[in-house]
């Protein structure tokens, strides 16, 4: 048995990685790693997640710091949202004379 | 958690999902038979991208050019890459790269069987490339769909990386099978040893492959090992024909009826003996990996102690908002 493996000395911290892919666009998640303190997080975000020019920017966020609702989309957290159509432009009958809106 | 969902095996907004061929995300409910078996394929997976840095690894000093030593870098840091995907994708189902590590140091868990062949020559880089890294994506092209959400979008970037691997494999060999006939020869050698373990790596005969069912139950296998390896022949057969190679296999040839390339049997005894740890390069392959890993926990060590020290995260750009 490999002791090194299991020293608690030995495990770095995970992070969530987000990458920008180019100007204009929004950092979107790319993956995760392990690194021992947020430099080195970037720099190996940007030899696993870059290798091929895929990004300008990139995050690195601890994965304990990110806080999610439950991914179930009949959540009751999103509810509130169920009920209200007229959120959309779709509820909206426009009179035939109105061409463009 | 609902009652239901403590009843192993029993998640009624799981199967909904698995009929709706929707993807499960990590923070879903699951059957534990279906996160074993992920964690197991996934884990085995990395193992296998990590392991396959070996054989190539052994020609980076030896490539018989610039060129082909940058490109045989590349790819190598790439196997490297793909592993970390990996293993980031295992841990989501909640275990740790390091605990996966110790299984494999530990032969409690299996990588791929083609990694336990030796490279004994140049052209074996051309012939992994073709045939092993061509058998790979036929195997991993369906798992971009894999019902597991993380383990689909890591196979999504492998795929995209894998196909640079493969045409750098075919390039070598048609370089090497149109120079000389010493190099034609090694092109053909190659070729030889590795066609039969590469049918191999589709796993065994679908007649003795009980998990397979339940796996494709589950959405995480698409097609069968036969059906794969059917369509790896048939994809490699032609491939072949413009290499100005033969496979060697006397009992290949199209049939007519099905569509198909029929081809002989594949000796089962060995996959058995080179899976049960008796291959070629079992030992010296884990040997290698565990040796890495022990020489490189200083630095480790040191990055976290380095880290601990200055436990203010620092951040080198400008703060995002």
């Amino acid at each position: 048995m490999s002791e090194s493996a299991t020293d608690t000395a030995d495990r770095a911290m995970l992070w969530e990685v987000f990458v920008r892919g180019r100007r204009g666009l929004s950092h979107v998640h790319a993956g995760s790693l392990h690194a021992a303190d947020a430099e080195m997080a970037l720099r190996n975000a940007r030899d696993v997640y870059t290798r091929r020019g895929e990004g300008v920017s990139i995050w690195v966020v601890p994965s304990v710091q990110i806080f999610a609702s439950t991914p179930d989309e009949k959540d009751p957290f999103f509810d509130p949202n169920a009920d209200k159509v007229y959120r959309h432009p779709t509820f909206y009958n426009l009179p035939e004379e109105v061409r463009q809106m | 958690m609902s009652d239901d969902a403590k009843q192993p095996g029993l998640v009624p907004a799981f199967d909904v999902m698995i009929a709706a061929d929707e993807r499960i995300e990590p923070r879903d409910e699951m059957p534990d038979g279906y996160r074993k078996t992920l964690i197991r394929q996934i884990a085995q997976h990395a193992h296998s991208e990590i392991i396959g840095m070996q054989p190539e690894g052994n020609w980076i000093t030896r490539a018989p050019s610039l060129k082909r030593k940058a490109i045989l870098m590349a790819k190598v840091q790439d196997e490297a890459g793909h592993g970390l995907y990996l293993y980031g994708a295992a841990e989501t189902l909640g275990v740790d790269r390091a605990d996966l590590l110790d299984l494999l140091h530990t032969r409690r868990q299996k990588y791929s069987s083609i990694f336990n062949y030796p490279t004994i020559s140049w052209a074996d880089m051309g012939t992994i490339g073709w045939l092993v890294d061509g058998a790979a994506i036929t195997n991993q092209v369906p798992l971009c769909r894999c019902s597991y959400g993380p383990y689909a979008r890591a196979m999504i970037r492998i795929c995209k990386e894998e196909s640079f691997h493969q045409r750098q494999g075919f390039d070598i060999l048609l370089t090497l099978s149109n120079g000389t006939p010493e190099q034609h020869e090694m092109a053909q050698e190659s070729v030889n040893r590795w066609w039969w373990p590469a049918l191999m790596m589709f796993g065994p005969p679908d007649a003795a492959s009980p998990n397979s069912a339940q796996s494709m139950a589950w959405g995480i296998k698409r097609f069968s090992n036969d059906e794969l390896r059917q369509k790896f022949v048939d994809m490699t057969v032609p491939q072949a024909a413009v290499l100005g190679l033969t496979l060697p296999d006397p009992e290949l040839r199209f049939n007519d009826a099905t569509g198909h390339y029929d081809f002989g049997p594949i000796d089962w005894t060995e996959f058995d003996r080179v899976v049960q740890g008796h291959g070629p390069c079992n030992d010296q392959r884990l040997a290698h990996r565990v040796r890495a890993h022990e020489e490189g926990a200083w630095v480790r060590e040191a990055a976290n102690a380095y880290a601990r020290k200055h436990a203010r995260p620092k951040i080198t750009g400008e703060a995002v908002a």
